[in-house]
């Protein structure tokens, strides 16, 4: 209870001193709109921010969705398959030194305008954190416990779902959290390349006309979405892993 | 009351009398800077139905000897026997290894731990479940099939370990510092309880352990093994009666004599 204290604590000074900058003669309104301004515009806009919204939510699921049945299945193929590992890391690596920015055009030109390079973005950057990780806690596993398994007269089958992918779990969940408030940065840099829809493209299209306020409203919902998205993978990781107590950072 | 004259009946299991049979071993293995000789000329029987004992310095490639035996490492000259069998898997189906540390898996509520072997033979788990559970009470743990690792003591947690190694049935048995994370009094108790679980179902016992009391008082035969490179220098039979209570064991003169012996070989 302290810890969520503390934490609405910091967000309210912040939106004080935030109000407080805004209110300056010398802060353009055009800059900077106040949190005042910024609920007005939650207020006025709501059904236009939350159709939006809706549409960047599915964005952000269905690459979610995709990025965690490739990644989870490709870490668990270079897991298995050590020379796909030597190979494929480098190339994982290097795929995230590509400025998505820069790759998000290339997509729409590639995809065509709908939900297609959307899912992609998402996809490509909620990939590596999730594959990373996995594969991580699928080489964390003690040799001796494998030792053990071999023993007990496991095959290499059982060896990886009774002892590998359990333990992988926690990292995999690691993995999420960190794809999960990625992924709407994705979303919106996916909207930005091109979109007739979204809450990145109502974003884009508010700072082009001046509607300061209906901007920040507009990143105000998504943060509110990423940290919402962290909290449920850090639930959903209290669930499935209920063995694995460490105090985890929660939203 | 083990007695010599007993022992034949606890052989059924064996082919030829013998256990496990360790012949002219040579074992060594790539160390950060050299090549390092874990083991060096060592010979070492286990006749079905003993418990043997296998003290020596730390590092002197105890370890090494029951992964052998387990079927886990080959050697690089010599040969191992377990059950009348030399390749590495019948040896694998022929021992239950229970390594060091308890290794239990913290996301398997203890029932789901020991029902591991058996899943690994095959049997689906809930039948592993199943057959699993009536142990749980021989083993005074009764009433906790359900709690994990995390909420067991240590002696508990290794009593679980004992059951996934008993379970599969396999004749011989091999421990690797069975109690070594315990504390003394957990230690005493585990000794005394293993030393009766194996009177109740005997098994073919190779034990590794650096105490010399320990060794004694569970042991038909204590092998003593040389710092590195690991070879036996001494063999001791204790002759000590059976079924052996602790302060019984430790008053007895025989057990001082064995003691010194013991120490005295491995020069300390």
């Amino acid at each position: 209870m302290r810890r969520y204290a503390l934490a609405g604590l910091l967000l309210g000074l912040f939106v004080l001193a935030w109000q407080g900058v805004a209110s300056l003669n010398a802060v353009d309104d055009l800059t900077l709109a106040s949190p005042v301004e910024t609920m007005r515009a939650l207020r006025d806009d709501w059904s236009l921010l939350m159709d939006n919204a809706g549409v960047t939510l599915v964005e952000v699921l269905l690459g979610l969705a995709i990025s965690i049945a490739a990644g989870a299945g490709s870490a668990v193929a270079m897991h298995i398959w050590r020379p796909l590992r030597e190979a494929a890391y480098p190339l994982l690596v290097a795929s995230q030194a590509i400025p998505i920015v820069v790759l998000a055009p290339i997509f729409v030109l590639a995809f065509d305008y709908g939900m297609g390079p959307k899912l992609a973005i998402v996809a490509l950057i909620c990939f590596f954190p999730i594959t990373v990780n996995v594969l991580d806690g699928l080489r964390s596993v003690e040799p001796e416990l494998l030792k053990l398994m071999r023993s007990l007269g496991a095959s290499r089958l059982q060896s990886l779902v009774k002892v590998e992918l359990p333990s992988a779990l926690p990292f995999f969940f690691s993995g999420l959290r960190i794809a999960a408030t990625v992924s709407v940065i994705g979303a919106v840099f996916g909207e930005w390349a091109g979109a007739d829809e979204g809450l990145g493209r109502l974003v884009l299209l508010g700072n082009n006309q001046l509607q300061t306020p209906r901007v920040y409203a507009g990143i105000v919902i998504l943060t509110v979405m990423a940290v919402a998205l962290f909290a449920l993978a850090g639930l959903a990781e209290r669930l499935v892993c209920p063995w694995n107590r460490k105090e985890a950072p929660s939203a | 009351m083990r007695t010599q004259a007993e022992a034949p009946e606890r052989e059924p299991l064996s082919v030829d009398g013998t256990g496990v049979a360790l012949t002219g071993v040579e074992r060594g293995y790539r160390g950060r800077r050299r090549e390092v000789v874990a083991l060096s000329g060592l010979d070492l029987q286990v006749r079905a139905g003993d418990v043997v004992a296998v003290v020596g310095p730390s590092g002197c490639g105890k370890s090494t000897l029951l992964e052998l035996a387990a079927g886990l490492q080959e050697p690089d000259e010599g040969a191992v026997v377990a059950m009348g069998t030399s390749d590495a898997a019948g040896r694998r189906t022929a021992c239950a290894y229970m390594p060091q540390r308890d290794l239990l898996l913290p996301w398997r509520d203890s029932l789901g731990n020991a029902a591991l072997a058996l899943e690994c033979q095959g049997v689906r788990n809930s039948e592993a479940r199943r057959r699993a559970a009536p142990l749980f009470d021989r083993f005074g743990l009764a009433d906790f099939e359900h709690a994990r690792p995390a909420d067991l003591s240590g002696g508990m947690r290794q009593r679980v370990a004992f059951m996934r190694a008993l379970l599969p049935g396999r004749p011989v048995l091999l421990l690797d510092e069975p109690f070594g994370a315990l504390d003394s009094i957990t230690r005493a108790s585990m000794q005394a309880w293993l030393a009766e679980a194996l009177t109740e179902e005997p098994r073919t016992v190779l034990l590794v352990t650096h105490d010399v009391q320990e060794a004694l008082f569970l042991s038909d035969r204590v092998a003593v093994l040389s710092p590195r490179p690991g070879r036996v220098v001494a063999e001791l039979e204790v002759t000590l009666p059976r079924p052996r209570s602790r302060r019984a064991v430790v008053t007895d003169p025989e057990f001082g004599r064995l003691e010194r012996l013991a120490l005295e070989a491995l020069g300390a």
